[in-house]
């Protein structure tokens, strides 16, 4: 009997040790990126192979932020690393990130870098990969280009009359736009839209030159797939043709050019009249304080920025490295396109580049819920522009007066609050 | 063992359990929906109702309950009778008519957007038969009205089979010799649904009117695969608030409204639907 019981009680003890060691030894990794099936294979398998004991975990927004805030109350948890968007960490208190400064490590761009102190005099986070939105398109498509349009150098006029060219010739509207639940809209009003036509985001929201720029989009929108508003990866309805001119994130139209590299061109976001508006996504990766391994944590954040593992992430990710690299010749098709897209829309000489939204803390929902808001009212509800602008301009300038945020490029600087003009 | 005591101590793990993972939760819930930044206020109450997507979202919602409900209730009732009258295979029918309940509301929006969308089954097939030239976009924002069917739908295909569970064992119930009374009368099998059938079902149809009006208020998955933005629902808004905007007070106080709105339609149902203490079987 008293052998049963000890047998017993080892067979049970035996999980719960192997699950504590393997729990001390790893590193838990707990992501907001490289969420597809894929794309966290690719990471267990290429970026975190060459490094011992770590444990990969990608996740939703909501489930993510949920752990880390538990973790983050109780004061202790078993998260190492966070990886996530610019945008998480500034929703974030950043006294519950770990100071970065000693790593010795940072990116190339010194405006990542000092967007990664999240309005602190300490880095908060690394930046760790960047990628962009771009426009791709089947090249059926491109026999209907308008003359003497340059592909690589559209405006927003010409766009229009492309996609009405697409609509007359097949009889469906074929331009796609990321408007459905997880779609990213918002950032295409906030980086493309308003900057390349008021210069602006919050400064000149309800601006007449902003009126202008709903109406062009409502030019675009009678060209542009209805059914839209259920798509949130582009390259769904590339690879299946229900949308042959599309706007979307980089790694969001991936799949088609790797899928089928021959078929799909990416270029350059349009310009409007004061420019061509675009703007980055950047990734970071942060130690939370309640990281139970603080120099295992440390040595993970070192690894995912040297060049040949900024390289990997490239490949397993399409988000760029951050760092100095020598892009090898091998790439993946979307990594190719994608990167010649986003050189041509950078050095164009009308390029307007944004910077990601900052210093709007836990509002980041608030503010983007403003734009979609204005879009789903204007676009899909039909009302009057002018009159909803007025009403969601209070909106936003609650938000920009309760954060305090000063203004971000393109908007000129602010001395505090950016104001709503 | 005290005879007297041992319901309560059997029915003891289920309460501790309820209370851990329901009623602890539910008063945390409560504390925040009316806690603003400096103590308790109603700010969370009138953040969400300033919305202009609630009142929307509000409509939307007991429209869909308003549509959907009745048709399940009467499918369910339909399918309960004739099952009820097979002699052969009624194991088999009622297992594949429950099946679309094994599968996640989630799955059930998917397999429906996989019919309606523009390069869907019901696009394919009716370019297959010649009825349309080419696909054409069915759920989009220019036709609200399908976009409703489809959802309408979708629901009824995933969630009738709840009810009819339920039915069928309470039609189990009745006592046959009520029926067979009612026979030597020369009552018609209509008359005999309607006059032994639906009174002798009520506290099934209560549990299932219950259960089903609940379930249609708190509708999400299904609307977020077939509807995407077009067609905001409460529970929707509520997971807006709390994972998009971060709003977990005004995400708390949407579910308050859901919780108050669930409870008013609960007890609407019990009161229509009672049985008198002397017509209990």
């Amino acid at each position: 009997m008293k052998t049963i019981r000890n047998t017993l009680a080892a067979a049970i003890a035996l999980p719960i040790a192997i699950s504590a060691t393997s729990a001390q030894a790893d590193v838990l990794f707990w992501s907001t990126q490289a969420k597809p099936v894929q794309e966290q294979q690719a990471m267990r398998e290429q970026v975190l192979a060459s490094i011992d004991g770590v444990d990969y975990q990608a996740n939703d927004g909501g489930p993510w932020i949920t752990r880390l805030n538990a973790e983050l109350e109780a004061g202790s948890g078993a998260i190492g690393v966070l990886g996530a968007l610019h945008g998480d960490y500034a929703a974030m208190d950043p006294a519950d990130l770990v100071d970065l400064d000693d790593l010795g490590v940072t990116s190339n761009s010194s405006t990542f870098n000092s967007l990664a102190m999240l309005g602190t005099d300490n880095t908060k986070y690394i930046p760790w990969m960047q990628a962009s939105y771009i426009m791709a398109a089947n090249k059926e498509a491109l026999q209907y280009l308008p003359e003497d349009a340059d592909i690589n150098a559209l405006s927003y006029d010409e766009l229009i009359q492309w996609a009405a060219n697409v609509h007359e010739a097949t009889g469906e509207a074929k331009f796609g736009f990321p408007a459905g639940p997880k779609g990213l809209k918002h950032r295409f009003f906030q980086g493309y839209l308003y900057p390349s036509f008021t210069d602006g985001v919050v400064r000149t929201f309800a601006s007449d030159k902003a009126v202008a720029a709903w109406e062009k989009f409502l030019e675009l929108w009678e060209h542009t797939n209805p059914a839209s508003t259920n798509f949130s990866f582009l390259q769904e309805q590339l690879l299946n043709g229900d949308a042959w001119i599309a706007f979307d994130h980089t790694s969001r139209l991936a799949q088609a050019f790797n899928e089928r590299p021959d078929d799909f061109v990416a270029f350059p976001a349009p310009a409007g009249p004061e420019g061509r508006g675009f703007m980055p996504v950047l990734a970071g990766v942060a130690i939370p304080r309640t990281a139970p391994d603080m120099d295992a944590s440390k040595e993970l954040v070192k690894h995912l920025m040297k060049p040949e593992t900024q390289l990997a992430t490239l490949k397993a990710t399409n988000f760029f490295p951050v760092v100095d690299v020598n892009l090898p010749a091998d790439l993946p098709p979307a990594v190719k396109a994608a990167g010649d897209a986003v050189a041509k829309m950078s050095s164009s000489a009308d390029a307007n580049p944004g910077l990601l939204p900052a210093g709007l803390g836990s509002k980041g929902g608030d503010f983007s819920k403003v734009y979609s808001d204005t879009f789903e009212r204007i676009v899909l509800a039909g009302q009057d522009i002018r009159t909803v602008l007025n009403d969601q301009k209070g909106k936003l300038s609650a938000i920009m007066q309760e954060t305090g945020a000063p203004c971000w490029a393109p908007d000129a600087p602010s001395e505090g609050a950016c104001p709503v003009e | 063992m005290n005879a007297n005591r041992l319901p309560y101590l059997l029915i003891l793990p289920v309460t501790l359990f309820l209370c851990l993972f329901f009623l602890y939760p539910f008063i945390q819930v409560a504390s925040q929906a009316f806690t603003g930044s400096d103590g308790f206020s109603l700010s969370n109450f009138e953040n969400v109702f300033s919305d202009w997507k609630f009142p929307i979202s509000l409509k939307n919602t007991l429209l869909l309950a308003a549509a959907v409900v009745p048709v399940q209730l009467g499918l369910a009732l339909l399918m309960a009778t004739m099952v009820n009258r097979m002699q052969k295979g009624r194991d088999l029918v009622l297992y594949v008519w429950t099946i679309p309940l094994g599968i996640s509301d989630l799955a059930a929006g998917i397999i429906w957007l996989a019919i309606f969308e523009q390069s869907g089954f019901l696009n394919s097939m009716m370019q297959g038969l010649g009825f349309i030239d080419r696909p054409t976009t069915l759920l989009s924002y220019k036709n609200m009205g399908l976009v409703f069917l489809a959802i309408a739908l979708a629901e009824i295909w995933r969630a009738t089979a709840i009810m009819l569970v339920i039915l069928v064992a309470g039609i189990g119930l009745i006592p046959k010799e009520y029926y067979e009374a009612a026979e030597v009368f020369g009552a018609s099998p209509w008359k005999r649904f309607l006059r032994i059938t639906l009174p002798l079902l009520r506290p099934s149809l209560q549990t299932a009117l219950v259960l089903r009006v609940i379930l249609a208020f708190e509708i999400f998955a299904v609307v977020a695969a077939l509807g995407g933005t077009l067609f905001p629902v409460l529970m929707g808004e509520t997971y807006a608030y709390q994972f998009e905007r971060l709003n977990s007070g005004g995400a708390a106080a949407i579910a308050l409204v859901i919780l108050g709105i669930s409870i008013a339609f609960t007890l609407v149902i019990l009161r229509i639907l009672r049985v008198p203490k002397g017509a209990q079987i």
